[in-house]
């Protein structure tokens, strides 16, 4: 079709070692169109983003296929006339604005770069573009914003002005890899609303790649689902979200499905808890990041700590491990107080609270084998020695699903998933009664996401294990915690049993629920609908 | 760890290095004549006898060469392991500690290096004299405080990683969270810095025999011999080039053969 202004054909792409990464991938984008790409993370949503752009990363050769844009094929092109694409006819928008940005140049000097170098623009026009699109993104005092450095704005401003900067040049086609994910949720959907906006108005078509469903669901007419680096399904958004063909799609739409969430009651409790958090505040020099949390968890009990990055979430697990100081208040655990810091307390204390993070490749050292990293807390709180270690940590390896054949790799060598795993076997090494997870999913795909936390509701249910959950993802806590705190700037705004907490009219734990993306068509809509309706002050 | 074949000049930078530290071993063997023997005229061009000529006092240049480097290689040799071992220990405390430990550590080793090397070394050597284990443990010293600086830089990365915290809050010692948590993982970038830290204090102990505070007379020595036959430059005889050609050799050898050591085991 002669509208289309990209159209991809039979792309393959191979790394240098052979290995292929993308194949027999084909698109069509119109002006004005938007497509999502979604899929797990080494899927090749990038790879097919990049391409688009002609531009292979380092390692990876386009073997095969046409990116037509504008019906003339820019893989034939010279080396000069890509990069005179890149930027003017398409442009990119990366998932880290900050890694983009020059931070010793003021923003505007970086938007209105484009345009001047490539000649499209007077210095003063563009200048005049950007304050224009700052306007309609929303960023605060317009005329003056790109006067500022990277450091000086916030992680959603950023993304914002990344978004100014690729829309420069007003390219014809954008690519946008991952471009609200490492945003808050409340931001995420403020970034999203204006994407949208930003692109309706220029008409420019997009290439909208994520591997949340819910989000590419509120923003793409079309979306295409990439699998081990093939289209597994595409087809238009409505089709995807409410009939989707195969059974990876299928999967991934009830992944996000609040719907499919089933309630849980939380076990009987009936004697002390097995932590309790007795008014504790935490400083960080005159900051106070914690300020009188106090709660408990029972035994056999899930309680979950939700509130976006920066309320204090970490910080309160860090007080409960002993690994930053208390400022006030104690930290009870089977009924006997807990020295403030770890190193005061004893070997047993130590023992029967672990940690799990939500990096696992940074939680794992890299130069031990699985065997060893698991093995080790048998041997230094049990006593137990060489093959007697060896076989209770093939034990815990099994139990977290681990196959025993992994047990003498590195973690180098294991996927995201199975680290994580290999985390919670180390953690359940020790015994503990209570497991402290710091985000555990975040870092994971979804379906993998998906399955750790089944994994660790079993163990839960074999070990009468009680877990401290924190995390930013309602749909995870609705499906596994039986027990909410909601913190907001180092204090717990609400508390309360699972649904009780959704339930409540918290003006900030509704705005939390509501910037959770629902895969269903018109989400977005509605929430800024009802969020103009509101007018809510800012939290 | 390494894949593919090194380039054509590492090959050759492996190749120079191995005849050198092979030459130097085997100095008894080819050596023709002693370290000490004055066997010929002063500055004799090269003849068979002489295969490079003799120095300015008739000794035979190629076995000067030969016994030199193994004063010089050896002395550096020591002196870096000194200054690895003191430098590498510090630097994993400090990082390890934290905190106030860190600091004061970290502002002492500022103090040493804000004085030039070869002022201090200078200054020490003339007060102590210059005996041979004086020299390694002054310029061991020295260097330790680099050695210290990079140490302490890369294994401060490790020490905030979240496996560390989890081996602390599992309560384990200092000890092993240095040496099974920490080291391992810091140990290839501290390769490469002893690497290089040899060519920076073979060079140092060469300057030192070129100012005559290294390795005494008789003894051969790389700097000292470019010294005592600086003058042959103008009776148009090569005598000083060697020893400098052998020093330039050597450091470019190593440098070159670490750095790509080091650009192959980031890869892991």
């Amino acid at each position: 079709m002669a509208a289309d202004v990209l159209c991809i054909r039979n792309l393959r792409v191979e790394s240098t070692t052979g290995a292929v990464l993308v194949d027999d991938i084909d698109l069509t984008l119109a002006r004005g169109e938007v497509l999502g790409l979604i899929g797990e993370s080494g899927a090749g949503k990038s790879t097919v983003g990049l391409a688009a752009l002609t531009f292979g990363r380092p390692g990876c050769r386009i073997v095969a296929g046409q990116v037509l844009i504008h019906g003339k094929d820019a893989l034939t092109l010279s080396a000069r006339a890509r990069r005179q694409l890149r930027g003017v006819r398409v442009a990119y928008i990366a998932q880290s604005a900050a890694a983009a940005f020059n931070p010793a140049m003021t923003l505007l000097d970086q938007i209105c770069e484009g345009p001047i170098r490539h000649g499209l623009l007077s210095r003063h026009e563009a200048r005049a573009r950007a304050i224009e699109t700052f306007r309609v993104l929303e960023l605060p005092d317009p005329e003056h914003f790109g006067e500022r450095y990277p450091h000086q704005v916030s992680g959603g401003q950023l993304q914002r002005a990344m978004t100014a900067m690729a829309l420069s040049c007003r390219p014809d086609v954008l690519v946008l890899d991952e471009p609200t994910t490492a945003l808050d949720v409340t931001t995420q959907i403020e970034v999203l609303a204006h994407l949208k906006e930003l692109i309706a108005l220029q008409g420019t078509a997009a290439l909208y790649i994520s591997h949340d469903l819910a989000l590419v669901a509120q923003i793409a007419d079309r979306i295409m689902v990439l699998r081990h680096g093939k289209a597994v399904e595409s087809g238009p958004a409505r089709q995807l979200l409410e009939a989707p063909r195969t059974d990876y799609a299928r999967a991934l739409v009830a992944e996000r499905s609040v719907a499919s969430v089933q309630s849980r009651l939380p076990p009987d409790t009936g004697l002390e808890p097995l932590l309790v958090v007795d008014n504790i505040s935490v400083r960080f020099g005159r900051h106070e990041a914690v300020r009188a949390a106090r709660f408990a968890v029972g035994r056999g009990e899930t309680v979950a700590v939700v509130g976006e990055s920066g309320s204090g979430k970490t910080t309160l697990a860090m007080a409960i491990c002993g690994k930053v100081g208390l400022h006030g208040g104690r930290v009870r655990f089977q009924g006997a107080d807990l020295a403030p810091g770890y190193p005061g307390r004893s070997r047993e204390e130590l023992r029967r609270i672990q940690l799990i993070f939500q990096l696992p490749e940074m939680a794992l050292n890299p130069r031990q084998t699985v065997a060893r990293i698991v093995a080790r807390p048998v041997e230094f709180y049990f006593g137990l020695r060489g093959a007697a270690a060896r076989d209770r940590a093939l034990e815990l390896l099994e139990a977290v699903g681990l196959d025993g054949s992994l047990a003498q790799r590195l973690p180098g060598q294991l996927s995201g998933g199975q680290r994580q795993r290999v985390c919670i076997a180390r953690a359940l090494a020790a015994r503990p009664d209570l497991i402290i997870c710091d985000e555990v999913t975040a870092a994971l795909d979804p379906l993998v996401a998906e399955e750790i936390l089944k994994l660790l509701q079993r163990l839960q249910q074999q070990l009468a294990l009680s877990f401290l959950f924190i995390t930013h993802d309602l749909v995870t806590v609705r499906r596994i915690a039986h027990r909410v705190i909601v913190m907001l700037r180092g204090e717990i705004v609400a508390s309360g049993e699972s649904g009780e907490v959704f339930a409540s009219n918290h003006p900030y734990v509704e705005r939390l629920v509501a910037a959770t993306p629902e895969p269903r068509m018109g989400w977005l809509g509605e929430v800024l609908h009802e969020r103009s309706l509101i007018q809510s002050p800012h939290p | 760890m390494t894949s593919g074949r090194p380039p054509a000049l590492t090959l050759g930078a492996v190749a120079a290095v191995s005849l050198i530290v092979l030459a130097v071993l085997m100095a008894p063997w080819i050596a023709p004549y002693a370290e000490q023997d004055f066997t010929g005229g002063v500055w004799e061009p090269i003849s068979a006898a002489h295969w490079l000529g003799t120095d300015n006092l008739g000794r035979d240049l190629f076995a000067r060469l030969v016994y030199g480097g193994r004063n010089t290689i050896g002395v550096a040799i020591v002196t870096t392991a000194v200054a690895v071992f003191l430098g590498g220990a510090l630097g994993l405390t400090a990082a390890n500690a934290g905190g106030w430990i860190d600091n004061v550590m970290s502002r002492c080793i500022d103090v040493l290096l804000s004085v030039p090397v070869l002022i201090s070394a200078l200054m020490v050597l003339s007060v102590l004299g210059s005996s041979v284990p004086v020299l390694m443990g002054t310029i061991g010293v020295l260097e330790a405080a680099r050695v210290y600086v990079v140490a302490r830089s890369v294994a401060r990365n490790v020490a905030v990683q979240d496996f560390v915290a989890v081996a602390r809050l599992r309560g384990e010692g200092p000890i092993w969270v240095v040496f099974r948590e920490i080291l391992p993982n810091v140990l290839p970038p501290l390769m490469a810095e002893t690497g290089l830290r040899f060519c920076f204090i073979l060079l140092f102990i060469a300057s030192l025999g070129f100012l005559g505070l290294g390795i005494q007379p008789p003894a051969a020595d790389w700097g000292s011999m470019v010294r005592e036959n600086a003058q042959a430059i103008y009776f148009a005889r090569y005598a000083p080039l060697y020893p400098a050609a052998a020093i330039a050799m050597l450091t470019l050898g190593i440098n070159l053969s670490v750095d790509w050591l080091l650009g192959h085991s980031n890869g892991r």
